[in-house]
């Protein structure tokens, strides 16, 4: 089984500052990762790189096997609609859009076909948990659902990689503790996650921890 | 993505904040609702221009014919095959000549002596369809008929200024004019003659009497024509009259309605034209800051779209899209309210509304372009952002 990240001798500098440093990383199918580190660490650089919003300097970056940094902007893009999804600590839930909608506007971009566009969405937003609120507002919702139905999005159209920016970061222990089981679910059913985090919960429950200091990535053992 | 889903992302972000996308319309809906109504005023005020015209000269057709002593070019019986064209609803033979045009004219002296009663006054000789043809009244008495014509009665019907000159007003007492020494009865007065003025100051014979004055053939018919029929008849009139020869008449006919109505509106406009324009700009500025504004709101979902797969033409495309919605929604609303003005305006003054079909048409045409122009800045704005920046 092949790797999905395949991150060899990755630098991004800025005017300023070296953010990543020759950063070397492979990362297998189902796993669950956390990334650890100070902020200004490059923590932040890392998961733009990894979800190609971001370019690096130098170095290669294969993902699933796919040679992502000669791409053009349009192909970079189109991998990321249909292979990445991001959870953010914020959420990013569009406020005026019911659940269902915003779960949906993960298919709204590259070929997905509208035709069982809602079914699909349901059906993930059953696996997280919140099929009883789909035509709920985000307005409405506690932190713990809002950051469910974010992942119920970036569910729907079955990525490889979950990439999550302190997905815990807005929640109480309780809601925390319940997205992490939801992890350990999906990554069971073979869905690889990377997670950025200061909570140390978090990264306890990974089953490898990376520190970054400075542009430099460590692991932990 | 599909244009559906472009359609649906679009229409969702401007019905987010349904109000503000409402107030930004009010630009466009002034601007549009001005040309309408300024194009749609004038449509009208320019169609009742011609319709009041019509009813004076644009159903007028006059022919003149040269004087042809050997051959005569038209005969008096040749109305007849005019009044049969269809199109025509009267018409009239008349003579004049500079023989009849100079005439002393005296009424009779016994009916009040004090009166200077002799005048010099021109004597059209006419066919007896006078009266309906030249929509006189007739003031006292009766117009000459056939049987005068046909019994070559020694009759005549003054024009209203005649016969104040000549001191005729009652008719009880069959008063007699003397014309070149030779008397003849005054059966009728016709006044109020729109068609032919001049003949309000003329003694008017029955063709029979023609010799009498120096005359002989019609020198012109007037022709009444149904609406619309001016420039037919126009053209049929001279071979019906003089069948053969009728090149050689000379035909009067209205100008075509179209030009006079044409005239009537270039000037009227300018002036609200430009104010309606000023409106649209200011709309379309309206629209452009209120969508940056909306686009430096949505940063953070700019951001997420990207990440969810969007490029920067799709993030660019909804903007676009929204912009021209909204400048759509006011040309819609700005055309309806102008039409609307329109008919309103009409209702109070009685006019028939008049309004191009293409302009109700094209008016939220621009109101969407006036969108998307206003919305190429912003949603340029928005496209050139970076996701990582977007999602900070």
């Amino acid at each position: 089984m092949g790797e999905v990240i395949r991150l060899t001798r990755v630098s991004r500098s800025f005017p300023a500052v070296r953010a990543l440093s020759e950063v070397s990383l492979q990362v297998g199918r189902s796993e669950y990762v956390a990334i650890v580190g100070p902020s200004g660490s490059g923590k932040s650089t890392l998961l733009h790189t990894l979800g190609l919003l971001d370019r690096p300097t130098s170095g290669s970056y294969e993902l699933d096997g796919i040679e992502t940094t000669t791409l053009s902007d349009r192909a970079r893009t189109r991998l990321r609609g249909e292979r990445i999804g991001f959870v953010f600590q914020s959420f990013h839930l569009l406020p005026h859009r019911s659940v269902a909608e915003n779960v949906m506007l993960a298919e709204v971009y590259g070929s997905f076909s509208r035709k069982g566009r809602r079914e699909r969405a349901l059906a993930v937003l059953d696996q997280v948990g919140m099929g009883h609120r789909v035509e709920f507002l985000p307005g409405t919702l506690s932190g713990g659902e809002r950051q469910r139905t974010a992942i119920a999005r970036a569910l729907l159209g079955g990525p490889s990689l979950l990439l999550c920016d302190e997905p815990t970061g807005n929640l109480d222990t309780g809601n925390t503790a319940a997205v992490l089981d939801l992890f350990d679910g999906l990554r069971e059913q073979g869905l690889t996650i990377l997670v950025i985090t200061h909570d140390d919960e978090v990264s306890a429950r990974a089953e490898r921890r990376l520190r970054i200091v400075d542009g430099l990535l460590y692991e932990d053992s | 993505m599909k244009i559906r889903d472009l359609w649906d992302e679009s229409l969702a972000g401007t019905m987010a904040r349904p109000v503000r996308s409402a107030l930004t319309t009010l630009g466009t809906v002034l601007g549009i609702g001005t040309l309408v109504i300024t194009l749609g005023i004038a449509a009208t005020a320019g169609n009742q221009i011609v319709g009041r015209f019509d009813e004076l000269t644009a159903t007028s057709v006059s022919v003149d014919v040269p004087l042809d002593n050997a051959d005569p070019l038209v005969g008096w019986g040749a109305l007849t095959r005019v009044t049969r064209l269809r199109g025509v609803t009267s018409a009239v033979a008349l003579a004049q000549g500079s023989l009849s045009a100079n005439l002393q004219v005296r009424s009779n002296a016994l009916n009040d002596p004090t009166q200077v009663a002799a005048q010099t006054l021109s004597v059209v000789v006419a066919s007896p369809e006078v009266p309906e043809v030249t929509r006189g009244t007739l003031l006292k008495g009766r117009f000459f008929d056939a049987g005068h014509v046909r019994r070559r009665d020694r009759v005549v019907v003054l024009g209203e200024e005649a016969a104040r000159m000549l001191g005729i007003s009652r008719l009880e007492d069959a008063p007699a004019v003397y014309i070149a020494g030779r008397f003849y009865t005054v059966i009728g007065v016709l006044g109020a003659l729109h068609r032919e003025p001049a003949l309000a100051t003329a003694v008017i014979a029955p063709s029979s009497l023609a010799r009498e004055f120096g005359l002989r053939d019609p020198t012109r018919v007037l022709i009444n024509t149904s609406l619309g029929a001016a420039d037919l008849i126009a053209g049929q009139a001279p071979q019906a009259l003089s069948p053969g020869r009728g090149d050689q008449l000379t035909v009067t006919s209205p100008p075509s309605p179209k030009r006079a109505s044409q005239g009537a509106q270039s000037d009227v406009n300018s002036l609200f034209l430009i104010l309606g324009l000023v409106s649209l700009v200011v709309g379309a500025v309206g629209i452009a800051n209120v969508t940056l504004v909306t686009v430096m709101e949505r940063v953070p979902e700019i951001g997420l779209r990207r990440s969810l797969g969007a490029a920067r033409r799709h993030i660019a495309a909804q903007f676009l899209l929204e912009s021209s919605m909204i400048g759509l929604a006011g040309g819609v609303v700005g055309a309806s309210i102008g039409t609307l003005g329109v008919v309103g305006v009409s209702a109070v003054k009685q006019w028939t509304p008049v309004l191009d079909v293409r302009l109700a048409v094209a008016a939220p045409v621009v109101g969407a372009l006036v969108g998307l122009l206003a919305g190429l800045y912003p949603a340029l704005r928005a496209a050139r952002m970076e996701p990582v920046d977007a999602l900070r």
